[in-house]
C-alpha cells in the first residue's frame, strides 16, 4: 500500500488574537502546527502501512517553513515528504490549491503508484472541506468523504470498505482503488512518535517541488490566476446595537431576580411565552 | 492555502465573459433524508427567494432522487414551491437511489451546464459539502463554505458571500470573478426558516440523467440509520439551556440539567466544558460545534467568545447568567443577570417550574385569555 496524506501548516487558531483598536489579526508569535484535522488521516495511513506494508508520503503545499509540519509527519513515522514550494502558488483558493496538489500526487504516482490519498476532514483555518474533494475529481479518483472508520482493504482485489458518516445516519461504502479518503476527527488516537522516527526525521531530507518538479502544466490554473474567489473585504463583527438589560434588585435574593426575569422575558417575548404555555 | 489567506482586493468590478452572462437565476439543492426535505434546504430557499427578488430571476429548487421515490420526489418539488421556488429541476434515475458522490456530481454538473443558473446555494451538510466541493471543481467555478450572510452587490450584480475567517474572530466577503455559477454552502439553522404558503404551486421541468449502475464505481453496502432517540437534535431545538466553563465543575452541570429538565428543553454547552468530556461532544454550540435557533437561549457561566456566540445569537431570546459585569455576551444577550450560577440556576429553576404548573393548572379558557 502506497498512501499520500495531505497536510497543512496552519496558526493555532486558539492563539490567534485581534488587535483591539485597529481591528487587525496579531499573527505575530502565533505558533504554527500541522492542522489537527490531518492528523487522523496521517495515523490512518500509518496503520495501514503497518498492516499490509507499504509506504507513507506526506505532501504539503505552502511557503517553506511547512517544512516544519512536514519533518513533524516524518516524526510521527511518515516516509516521505515533500513540499510543494514555488511564489507562483501564493494566492491560491481551494480550487488552484487542489490543482496543484493533484500535479503533483500525480508526480509522486511515476515513482510509486498511489494506492490512496488522504485528507482531513477540513482546516482550522480555512474550514471549506474543498480541497479533498477537489483533488480527487481532479485525479478521476473515488472521493470518499467523512470517514469514520476503514473496514477493510483488500489490495489484491483493488477493494477498499468503509463507514461514511452521513445525514442521520452510516453508510458503508464499497469502492474501488485508488481513491481519496478525507478522515473524520476523532476516528482514531494519533500515536506517539518513537525515538528512531525522530531521530530519522531530522536529518531525512524534505523535498522541495517548485512548479515545474511538481508537473504543473498550465500555470494560469495556480496561485492567484487560478482561482475564481477572492477576498474582497475582512472586518469585525458588527455588535448588536443594544446590549442587554440587566435584571438587577438591590438586595434583592436569587428567588428575586428569577421572578423578574421571568416577567420581562413574558413583557418583551410573547413568542418565548407561547412556547412556555405550551410546555405547561 | 485557503480563502483567508488570499489578498484582499480593493473593489473590482467583475466583466463577465459573453458566455457567462447567459447564466441567469438563482438555485437551491433540496436535499431530502428518508422522505423529508432537509430544513437546511428550506432555510435556503428563504435566502434565495431574496437574493432571486433582488436579481429580478427566478428561484429554482434542484430535486434529484432515485426512481423508486416516485411521487415523493415530486413532493419535495411541491414543498419547495410552497417555501419559495417558482420552478423544480426534478432528475430521478436508477442510480440516484442513495447518496452516491460520483453520479450525483454528474447529474447536477448536467442541470449546471443544461439550464445555467448564476447561483447555486447548499446546505453545509456531509452531503452538501461533499457535493458542491465536486461540483465546483468540475465547472471550474468558485465556492464559499459555510457563509453566515447572502447579498447581491447592486454593482454588478454579483454574489457576496460572507463568512468567518481566522477561527471566527473576524468576518469576510468573498466574491467569484469572471467564473459561473456562483456557488456557495450554508450551515443548518444559520439562516431564518421561511413561512410556508400552503398551496402555493410552481412548474416541474425534468431533466434524465445518462448513467447505469454498471458505470458507477462505488456502491452501498449499507445504511446504519441514527438511533434518533440518544442523539441530541440541538440545532433543531425551541429551548436551550446552555452551560459553560463558569460552572466551576463537572457536578454543578447538574444545575444545567435540572433547569432544562423543568423547561422540556435540550442541554447545550461551551467548547471548554467539552473538552474536558463533562457533557458530549454533540452538545457543543459555535464555531466548531452546532449552530442553534432557539426561541429560548440560556448562557449560564459562558464568557460569550465569538467561537462560541455565532452558533447562537441567531436565538430570539437570550438570556445570560454570569458572576462577571463586565462578560463579553452582556453585550449581545437580551436579559443578563449578574450572580452565581450554583444560586441563580435553581431559583430560576424553581422559578419555572412554578410558573409551568400554575399554567398547566389553568382553566383552558384562561389560558387562552
Ligand atoms: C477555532 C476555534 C473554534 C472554537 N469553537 C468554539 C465553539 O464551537 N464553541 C465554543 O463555545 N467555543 C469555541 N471556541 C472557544 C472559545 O474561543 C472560548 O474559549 C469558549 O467559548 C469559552 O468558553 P466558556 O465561555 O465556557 O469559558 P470562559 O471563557 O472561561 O468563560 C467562563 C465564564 O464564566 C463566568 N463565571 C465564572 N464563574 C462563574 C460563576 N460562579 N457564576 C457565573 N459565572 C461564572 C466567567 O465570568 C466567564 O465569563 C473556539 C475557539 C477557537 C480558536
Amino acid at each position: 500500500m502506497h498512501s499520500v496524506v495531505c497536510i497543512k501548516q496552519v496558526p493555532d487558531s486558539a492563539q490567534i488574537r485581534v488587535h483591539p483598536v485597529t481591528n487587525t489579526i496579531m499573527r505575530q508569535g502565533v505558533p504554527a502546527i500541522v492542522n489537527p484535522y490531518d492528523l487522523f488521516a496521517l495515523e490512518e495511513a500509518l496503520r495501514l502501512r503497518d498492516q499490509l506494508g507499504g509506504r507513507v508520503t506526506v505532501i504539503s503545499m505552502g511557503p517553506t517553513q511547512a517544512e516544519v509540519a512536514l519533518r513533524k509527519a516524518l516524526s510521527l513515522g511518515a516516509d516521505d515528504a515533500i513540499l510543494v514550494t514555488d511564489k507562483a502558488f501564493a494566492g491560491a483558493d481551494t480550487l488552484a490549491t487542489s490543482y496543484a496538489l493533484a500535479a503533483a500526487i500525480r508526480q509522486i504516482g511515476k515513482e510509486l503508484p498511489v494506492d490512496l490519498v488522504f485528507t482531513g476532514k477540513q482546516t482550522i483555518d480555512g474550514d471549506t472541506a474543498q480541497v479533498g474533494p477537489g483533488i480527487a475529481r481532479r485525479m478521476g479518483l473515488q472521493l470518499l468523504t467523512y470517514v469514520s472508520r476503514i473496514v477493510e482493504v483488500a489490495p489484491e482485489r483493488r477493494e477498499i470498505v468503509v463507514e461514511r458518516r452521513a445525514e442521520g445516519g452510516v453508510q458503508v461504502l464499497q469502492t474501488r482503488l485508488p481513491c481519496l479518503i478525507t478522515m473524520l476527527e476523532d476516528s482514531n488516537r494519533m500515536r506517539f512518535g518513537s525515538l528512531p522516527d525522530a531521530l530519522r526525521a531530522a536529518r531525512q531530507e524534505v523535498r522541495h517541488w517548485d512548479k515545474t518538479a511538481a508537473g504543473i502544466e498550465d500555470v494560469t490554473k495556480i496561485g492567484l490566476k487560478g482561482s475564481p474567489t477572492i477576498v474582497s473585504k475582512v472586518f469585525t463583527p458588527s455588535p448588536r446595537a443594544e446590549k442587554a438589560e440587566m435584571i438587577a434588585i438591590e438586595d434583592g435574593s436569587p428567588a428575586d431576580l428569577a421572578a423578574a426575569l421571568l416577567g420581562r422575558i413574558a413583557a418583551r417575548f410573547p413568542g418565548v411565552e407561547k412556547e412556555l404555555a405550551q410546555r405547561a | 492555502m485557503s480563502e483567508p489567506t488570499a489578498p484582499v482586493k480593493k473593489k473590482r468590478k467583475v466583466v463577465l465573459d459573453q458566455r457567462l452572462q447567459a447564466y441567469r437565476g438563482v438555485w437551491v439543492y433540496i436535499e431530502h433524508e428518508r422522505g423529508r426535505v432537509h430544513p437546511v434546504s428550506l432555510e435556503l430557499l428563504g435566502e434565495g427567494r431574496k437574493l432571486a427578488d433582488t436579481l429580478g430571476v427566478e428561484l429554482a429548487g434542484v430535486v434529484m432522487a432515485g426512481v423508486d421515490a416516485g411521487a415523493e420526489a415530486r413532493g419535495y418539488c411541491q414543498t419547495a414551491f410552497e417555501y419559495g421556488a417558482d420552478l423544480c429541476y426534478l432528475m430521478q434515475s436508477d442510480v440516484l437511489g442513495e447518496y452516491r458522490n460520483e453520479p450525483y456530481t454528474q447529474g447536477l454538473t448536467d442541470l449546471v451546464n443544461a439550464y445555467q443558473p448564476e447561483i447555486l446555494l447548499l446546505g453545509a451538510t456531509t452531503l452538501g459539502r461533499d457535493l458542491a466541493g465536486s461540483v465546483a471543481t468540475t465547472l471550474n467555478t468558485g465556492l464559499t463554505a459555510d457563509c453566515t450572510e447572502l447579498a447581491i452587490d447592486p454593482d454588478d450584480r454579483s454574489l457576496l458571500s460572507t463568512r468567518p475567517t481566522f477561527g471566527g474572530s473576524l468576518l469576510c466577503t468573498i466574491v467569484t470573478l469572471n467564473y459561473r455559477p456562483q456557488m456557495a454552502t450554508v450551515r443548518p439553522r444559520v439562516m431564518a426558516m421561511p413561512e410556508s404558503q400552503p398551496g402555493r404551486t410552481g412548474r416541474i421541468v425534468e431533466h434524465g440523467l445518462l448513467l447505469a449502475e454498471a458505470d458507477i464505481v462505488t456502491k452501498v453496502l449499507e445504511f446504519i440509520a441514527d438511533d434518533r432517540r440518544d442523539t441530541p437534535q440541538l440545532p433543531f431545538a425551541d429551548i436551550i439551556v446552555a452551560g459553560g466553563r463558569g460552572l466551576g465543575k463537572p457536578e454543578n452541570f447538574q444545575l444545567i440539567r435540572d433547569l432544562a429538565k423543568v423547561l422540556g428543553a435540550e442541554v447545550g454547552a461551551s467548547r471548554p466544558v467539552v473538552q474536558a468530556g463533562w457533557v458530549e461532544a454533540d452538545r457543543q454550540v459555535g464555531q466548531s460545534g452546532k449552530t442553534v435557533r432557539p426561541k429560548l437561549y440560556i448562557a449560564a457561566g459562558i464568557s460569550g467568545a465569538i467561537q462560541h456566540r455565532v452558533g447562537m445569537e441567531g436565538a430570539d431570546c437570550i438570556v445570560a447568567i454570569n458572576n462577571d459585569p463586565d462578560a463579553p455576551i452582556f453585550e449581545f444577550a437580551h436579559f443578563g443577570i449578574v450572580g452565581d450560577v450554583a444560586t441563580i440556576l435553581p431559583a430560576l429553576t424553581e422559578a419555572f417550574w412554578v410558573k409551568l404548573k400554575r399554567q398547566a393548572s389553568l382553566p383552558p379558557q384562561e389560558e387562552a385569555a
